[in-house]
């Protein structure tokens, strides 16, 4: 049914650390795999080693540049960010209400987007739909596919408690990857974000969406951070013992 | 975005299709109500093409589709989707076109036809509006959001319609004595219709998309470049949404979609006075150039759209 559930009290989300991934593609390769089976899988992975590779992934690690900038917390240096772009599972999302089977659906538990490929037709509205680009086309089935919030561990009595998390955020090796219930306050991940000032993505196109990305923390400002006086390093007084030292080991 | 023939050829060829139903179901209407001297044997041609041309338009969106053997789920959603409520009303004209066509080749009077000609026209004009609102509805795709983009849609699926009924009663009817009236009319819509794309186009080169990179990756007010893409090929996501038209291409187009648009409605008008051809060289002019129009604008209205994902890449 395309036509949105009540709001759950349950919002199952990811909260995605800018600050401390590294673009290591560890969250989309593991994805990758476990969606190689599953309710989601296989995914499509067409010439893997061809001319022309094509396939679908439901994470995709961006990687970009961030220019210089003076911000209200001091000159702000430039640095590259690494964005893992996947499916934030947004409260009213049109992904679901475009759909004209009913494929597309919202589970009214726990708040996770899904589509059902038994119904999905692959007309691909649902992808123009989403702002994120959080749904994908799959040529060899002919449905749609999208990140599933890893709804077949979550609930999976096969695997152990601890590792019933999405497999993205237990193959996170830096800990940029959270997941909770971020409609309860009282959550790990609901401090976190109110803690680092998590924010949502593109609000005003009122998708309002679940997942939240932690901004970079503010760096100390580094010799080409604007506002910097110009004063060299080196110039700086070193402390006498080693100026001492440095006069023994040079003779 | 990606501008796909499918979806391209459905939109043109349907619209042409849904326009002409509405014109025949009006003018059922209105002269049955007037008790004219009827034209059952036209009606009956352009009844029959309409619906050709709808239904071969509605399959061609068939070959949009991954499942297209499923495509009768998307009925369901009709509370919701407008592609749900596009295809409910499509096939609900099919009820009044069928109904119309035996009543009109039993040759049954009375209020009757009229009735069937009103209710396929208020419907052929519910599914044209519908089509439109499916691409009008997507917020990540501002371009669409334009409040011209319903408006010119309708119009021109009311003029590629009207175009085609014009030669369906030149061909069929031995008289041609309203041709270069019906032509003259027919070519003021299509001047009213070029003027409305060239506001529309002005108004999309103008307005930048509404979020900055930087609002993408939740660091608004920061200038943010792409640094490395995540995928060395393309995807799904890049070969569908992140069509580039080179802006001289785009021209070329736009000065190509206008000349047809307006130059071929002209152009049959002058040779409609000049009386040289046959009776229906005009109309077939009109109509050929018309859709022509058609064509060149639906590509253009696809291919210059950009997308907001476009901004991650």
């Amino acid at each position: 049914m395309t036509a949105l559930p009540p709001p759950s009290k349950k919002k199952l989300g990811l909260v995605i650390d800018l600050d401390t991934c590294v673009g290591c593609h560890a969250c989309a390769t593991s994805c990758k795999e476990w969606n190689s089976g599953g309710i989601a899988g296989p995914l499509p992975d067409e010439q893997p080693y061809g001319r022309e590779p094509s396939g679908v992934w439901f994470n995709r690690v961006h990687s970009y540049e961030v220019a210089p900038a003076r911000t209200p917390s001091g000159p702000q240096p430039a640095m590259t960010l690494h964005f893992p772009r996947s499916c934030l599972h947004c409260e009213t999302p049109a992904c679901v209400t475009v759909c004209p089977t009913g494929a597309s659906y919202k589970r009214a538990e726990d708040g996770i987007v899904l589509v059902d490929e038994d119904k999905c037709i692959g007309c691909k509205l649902c992808s123009w739909a989403c702002p994120y680009g959080a749904r994908e086309y799959s040529a060899v089935e002919g449905v749609m596919k999208k990140c599933t919030l890893c709804v077949d561990r979550l609930y999976n009595e096969n695997l152990d408690p601890a590792e019933r998390v999405p497999a993205c955020v237990q193959a996170c090796p830096t800990r940029a990857r959270h997941f909770g219930d971020l409609g309860d306050p009282d959550s790990e991940v609901s401090k976190l974000v109110a803690g680092r000032g998590g924010v949502a993505l593109m609000p005003e196109l009122g998708y309002r969406p679940v997942n939240r990305y932690l901004p970079p923390r503010p760096r100390r400002a580094g010799g080409d951070a604007e506002g910097d006086d110009g004063a060299e390093p080196a110039t700086r007084e070193k402390p006498s013992l080693s100026r001492w030292l440095g006069r023994m080991l040079r003779r | 975005m990606h501008p796909a023939l499918s979806v391209i050829f459905f939109t043109t060829l349907s619209g042409a299709g849904f326009g002409l139903l509405l014109w025949l179901g009006l003018s059922v209407a209105l002269l049955q109500l007037r008790s004219a001297p009827a034209l059952p044997a036209t009606w009956l041609w352009a009844l029959g093409t309409g619906t050709a041309l709808a239904v071969i338009g509605l399959l061609c969106s068939l070959a949009h589709l991954g499942r297209p053997l499923r495509a009768w789920r998307a009925l369901s959603q009709w509370r919701t989707s407008w592609l749900s409520r596009e295809g409910v009303l499509a096939l609900a004209c099919l009820v009044p076109a069928i109904v119309l066509g035996a009543l009109l080749w039993r040759g049954v009077e009375g209020p009757l036809p009229g009735v069937a000609g009103a209710l396929l026209a208020l419907l052929a004009l519910g599914t044209v509006v519908c089509t439109a609102m499916i691409y009008a509805s997507l917020p990540p795709i501002p371009a669409w959001r334009h409040p011209l983009v319903v408006p010119v849609y309708l119009l021109f699926a009311l003029l590629t319609g009207m175009a085609l009924m014009h030669l369906v009663f030149a061909l069929r009817l031995p008289l041609g004595r309203d041709g270069p009236m019906a032509l003259a009319l027919l070519a003021a819509l299509a001047l009213v219709l070029a003027v409305a794309k060239w506001l529309y186009w002005r108004d999309i080169d103008r307005t930048p998309l509404p979020a900055t990179r930087g609002d993408a990756v939740g660091l608004p007010g920061r200038e943010v470049s792409v640094f490395e893409r995540p995928h060395t090929g393309q995807n799904f996501i890049t070969r569908e949404m992140a069509f580039v038209l080179a802006r001289r291409h785009s021209r070329l187009l736009r000065l190509l979609a206008t000349a047809l648009l307006a130059g071929a409605p002209l152009l049959a008008c002058l040779l409609a006075a000049a009386g040289t051809g046959p009776v229906w060289g005009a109309p077939a002019l009109a109509f050929a150039g018309t859709l022509a129009a058609s064509f060149v604008e639906r590509w253009l209205f696809f291919a210059e759209a950009r997308h907001v994902v476009t901004l991650y890449y």
